[in-house]
């Protein structure tokens, strides 16, 4: 159930522009039409008694508790399912009304277990409560007869039980699970008094559950409870903070009991999620404070010796000297560092600040360089900004919805149960994407296009929908006239309707057929409101920016710019992917993606920061990585990234991380990084410190420390520190000050400060003059870059190829229950569903290699082989297979290759030839690693 | 740095902006590609391999481009 200190109104609200007055026990209450009465009755300051009614559910009108008297009318209607009627007179409370409220909760506590004192909702339930409200004093029926005080404890699931003894069947959990999530696991079995609440034929764990938590939250008894709680008890305070998994920035309440988390649950009020979660943000927080977190500074001369724990100073000391012993030897570019997606945006703007001021440099590079760096590339050529139109509250006007390259019920869940419900209220589907992945066809949800493309043929298939809207005449002319420079128009109109770009055209390259494309086209330029979400799918390919050009080609040729319901939304991978760009990560960018060569810019933070900015952009991650090898660069910060199992090719990064003579980690965990640093300094979770995040809507909203940081410092202190060693003191008591700094310079921010961000939760950017609340929806009159430029997005086939030495295309991505790298969530209970990364594959593949599912495979590429075991599944067409990159032995990225976009070096993750065959060992290379982290294992200190 | 991997980047570069029709926009996309995303060490390499390898293996549309704006994209050192 909601938290205690959250006031719940019994049913949503309601929109409308007319509004309805009546009287709710003698007040005037003037409230939308369609509101019930019941939300009247809360609006008016009444709490009419209610057990199946809260309102993130449409009413239901079971429990019979929320009865009312309405002048006029015979009977006592249920307040929630009745809607407000002007001029109504309604009577919440009266004798007759108490007694029958008492009856009735005298037949559910008849059937309940009288065991409130040692139960885990002790203190926060409503059945407990309303028994309080109703004036229960007696139970006049025994236990005698037929009862539900005989049940099993469902406990399979890691982070909540489900005890049927305590239910009372208000269909709250089904409900959620259904309108909320989206995913109808739970059904109501039997009927009458055998009713009872069932996952299907089997346990919570092994059914379609995805424990995203609506269940447990709608709960008003201890029937589905966090384990959290029974374990700790009931929280004594709450903390709104920002959760630190995916780009859709999810608002959580974390309950507190002193300084340990009790539970997290989202927040009713929070603007991206609006009081929904997944599995891990709700359930896997518990990395925070696992033992394998680092506490101490470490430091040590080579990655052959033991770690020695030293002190903060020492460590910093040690650290900002060989920084500037390498700059002596080897230039002052010889050194650089990389922000982190995982850190606030404070802390990223502190990271790029000290390589800019105190390095002397530009090479600062962030995560988004291996996800995003062509959507900002991409987006800033076309529309003039390097971020998503729209909010997520847009897609409630989506009349029809692309997904291209994104699987947003595994990576971005809580949007996606947000744009499945607008499907199931009739919004049209379209997807692209080489699997079936989920949102092609489940539960009142089917595509009505899946253009199942051959992995790297975005650009082609984009460039032939456009050129089928041209080519029957379904562009919005009027709108291009208006809002788009033409002679660019022009040229791209005569290009796009070549004959090779036609759909017949590029259907061998595709794999798609050719009609398909068009009534895809069709569909995407005439069904309304049209809005395209893409993922790392459209990024991370070889024709990365190109791809993202051609979809705001798209968006722009069809109109659906500048409105609610449309839009250009990238569905950003890391909870602040967005907010390092914003804040100036990119080598060639500083804060706001200005130019370093822009002499005014760079004049504007030389004053501010009393340093000279170099004009000349720095090295990108892989760069330096060739720099490494190369003998040129010899330095890196790195805070809170995983390079050595994140960036592809992992034999190459390897390789520079161990030609590096300083390498300084900031992380919580030894990740597979730090195993070849010099320097290790603890870093500090999303609890223990205070900040921004900016999620893929461009929301900017606090994180609250809710406990000490395990090691003493959050990490932007870590960082002022580290500056102040190098001879650079930075000056801030409090993040606020950092943010004010970032105001203060950068033109999309002037407007945001934590008193703002206060006042209204949260905020989406551009925040200035023009926007003193925030910006969430962008383009509306003109685009951000004046005219919109479509530009020429020449298919190009990837270099990548299959041969008959590499006949599959392996293509990678992650799945619902783990998160990147995995070292959040594989110290969590989430292993409980993906304990390993596995291969999938079409079974006609396995047939043809006589692979059985659970087999070991072999995947060989150009670049290396490992090993996984296989997973036979139809969701792959024949000659593709998949991976997840979750566990470093799985070595996912041994075989990806070093084949990156044209524009950015984002690499292509998603095209890599290999071959699989059946195996009954690890790899070459997982026996290495496995030595290799074992070593390093063993000299940390035990 | 790698000059072969340095010619596969700016011949991809190139890629794409050859698509243009219009010469002038085309050159001015491969350089001011490389000038805005370049490091200065890859561009310094980038050219010794153009001075020393006569650009072997660089685009035609590269080579003109670098020809054409070496002074702005060659680093002030």
């Amino acid at each position: 159930m909601y938290s205690n200190k959250e006031p719940d109104a019994g049913t949503p609200v309601r929109v409308s522009d007319k509004l309805v007055s009546l009287q709710i026990d003698g007040v005037e209450v003037t409230v939308p039409a369609g509101t019930s009465v019941m939300r009247a009755a809360f609006d008016a300051g009444v709490r009419v008694p209610k057990l199946c009614a809260t309102d993130h559910l449409e009413a239901f009108g079971s429990c019979r508790l929320c009865l009312v008297e309405i002048e006029g009318r015979r009977g006592f209607p249920a307040s929630c399912t009745t809607p407000a009627e002007a001029g109504m007179k309604v009577t919440t409370q009266s004798d007759k009304l108490a007694k029958l409220r008492r009856n009735t909760m005298e037949l559910y506590i008849s059937d309940h277990p009288l065991d409130c004192l040692t139960c885990p909702a002790n203190g926060n339930c409503e059945l407990q409560d309303m028994a309080g409200v109703v004036g229960l004093r007696e139970v006049r029926y025994g236990t005698e007869g037929e009862n539900h005080l005989v049940g099993t404890k469902d406990t399979s699931n890691p982070y909540f039980s489900f005890d049927p003894t305590k239910c009372i069947v208000c269909s709250r959990c089904v409900r959620a699970c259904e309108e909320v999530q989206g995913t109808f696991a739970l059904t109501v079995d039997g009927r009458g008094f055998q009713s009872k609440i069932a996952p299907g034929p089997t346990d919570f764990l092994d059914s379609e559950c995805v424990s995203c938590g609506a269940c447990v939250q709608a709960c008003p008894t201890a029937t589905l409870m966090e384990k959290s709680i029974t374990d700790l008890g009931q929280p004594d305070h709450s903390v709104v903070t920002t959760c630190a998994y995916c780009g859709v920035g999810c608002s959580f309440r974390a309950e507190m009991k002193g300084s340990q988390v009790v539970r997290m649950v989202p927040n009713k009020n929070g603007q991206a999620n609006h009081g929904h979660s997944c599995v891990k943000g709700r359930f896997a927080w518990g990395y925070a404070t696992h033992p394998d977190r680092l506490k101490h500074p470490m430091i040590r001369a080579k990655i052959t010796d033991p770690w020695r724990v030293v002190s903060w100073e020492e460590a910093l000391t040690y650290a900002a000297s060989e920084f500037r012993r390498i700059q002596e030897k080897h230039g002052r570019g010889s050194i650089g560092g990389i922000t982190s997606s995982r850190c606030s945006n404070e802390e990223t703007y502190l990271v790029q600040k000290l390589v800019r001021a105190a390095f002397g440099n530009n090479n600062v590079d962030t995560c988004a360089r291996v996800c995003h760096s062509p959507t900002g590339y991409g987006l800033k050529a076309t529309l003039g900004e390097s971020a998503g139109t729209q909010n997520f509250d847009s897609v409630d006007a989506a009349d029809v919805v692309v997904v291209i390259g994104a699987n947003p019920t595994d990576a971005h869940p809580v949007f996606a149960s947000r744009m499945k419900r607008r499907l199931r209220e009739g919004a049209r589907l379209i997807v692209i994407d080489p699997r079936r992945i989920d949102l092609v066809r489940q539960p009142h949800v089917e595509a009505e296009f899946h253009l199942a493309l051959r992995p790297g043929t975005n650009a082609a298939i984009l460039n032939a929908l456009a050129h089928v809207i041209v080519e029957e005449g379904l562009a919005r002319e009027d709108y291009i006239r208006e809002r788009c420079d033409l002679p660019e128009f022009e040229k791209w109109k005569r290009f796009i309707l070549e004959p090779k770009n036609s759909p017949e055209a590029l259907q061998e390259a595709t794999g798609v057929p050719a009609d398909q494309v068009r009534g895809a086209a069709r569909l995407y330029a005439t069904g309304g409101n049209a809005a395209i979400y893409y993922g790392l799918g459209v990024t991370e390919h070889s024709q990365g920016s190109t791809t993202v050009m051609a979809i705001a080609n798209l968006a722009m040729l069809t109109g659906n710019v500048g409105r609610p319901g449309v839009g250009v939304n990238p569905l950003r991978g890391q909870n602040n992917v967005q907010g390092s760009c914003d804040m100036g990560s990119f080598p060639h960018e500083l804060p706001g993606y200005r130019h370093v060569s822009d002499l005014a810019v760079r004049e504007l933070f030389s004053t501010t920061w009393g340093v000279p900015i170099d004009p000349e952009p720095g090295l990108r991650i892989p760069n330096m990585f060739d720099a490494a090898i190369d003998g040129s660069f010899k330095g890196l910060y790195v805070q809170g990234e995983d390079i050595a199992q994140s960036d592809p090719d992992t034999q190459h990064v390897t390789r520079a991380l161990s030609s590096m003579e300083c390498l300084v980690v900031q992380d919580i965990f030894l990740n597979e990084t730090a195993k070849f640093a010099h320097v290790l300094l603890p870093g500090s979770s999303f609890l223990e410190k205070d900040g921004t995040f900016t999620n893929a809507e461009r929301r900017i909203s606090r994180v609250r420390k809710v406990m000490p940081p395990l090691a003493g410092y959050a990490d932007w202190q870590v960082t002022v520190e580290l500056s102040k060693a190098l001879g650079y003191p930075m000056h801030y008591e409090h993040p606020s000050q950092i943010m004010d700094e970032i105001a203060a310079l950068t033109p999309t921010f002037t407007g945001v400060s934590y008193e703002r961000l206060e006042r209204l939760g949260s905020i989406q950017w551009p925040c200035n003059a023009k926007a003193p609340e925030g910006t969430p929806i962008m383009h509306v009159d003109a685009f951000v870059r004046g005219k919109g430029r479509f530009v020429v997005t020449e298919y190009v086939p990837t270099p990548e190829r299959t041969s008959r030495k590499f006949p599959l295309i392996l293509t990678t991505g992650r799945i619902l229950s783990q998160y990147n790298v995995g070292a959040q969530t594989r110290r969590t209970q989430n292993g409980a569903w993906h304990d390993a990364d596995r291969l999938e594959l079409h079974p006609q593949d396995a047939e043809n290699r006589g692979i059985r599912d659970g087999d070991w495979v072999s995947i060989r590429s150009r670049a290396g082989e490992t090993a996984l075991r296989a997973k036979i599944t139809e969701r792959m067409q024949p000659g593709i297979v998949y991976t997840t990159f979750h566990h470093p032995d799985s070595g996912a990225n041994v075989v990806t290759t070093d084949n990156s976009d044209w524009a950015t070096n984002c690499p292509e993750y998603k095209v890599t030839a290999v071959q699989v065959t059946p195996t009954t060992k690890p790899s070459d290379w997982q026996e290495d690693f496995q030595r290799f982290s074992d070593t390093q294992i063993a000299l940390m200190p035990q | 740095m790698d000059p072969n991997k340095l010619v596969r980047m700016a011949n991809d570069i190139a890629t794409f902006f050859d698509a243009d029709t219009d010469r002038a926009a085309r050159l001015a996309g491969i350089s001011g590609h490389i000038k805005r995303f370049w490091d200065p060490r890859m561009r310094l390499a980038l050219f010794r391999h153009l001075d020393q390898d006569a650009g072997a293996g660089l685009k035609d549309s590269v080579i003109e481009a670098l020809t054409v704006d070496r002074d702005s994209l060659l680093p002030k050192l």
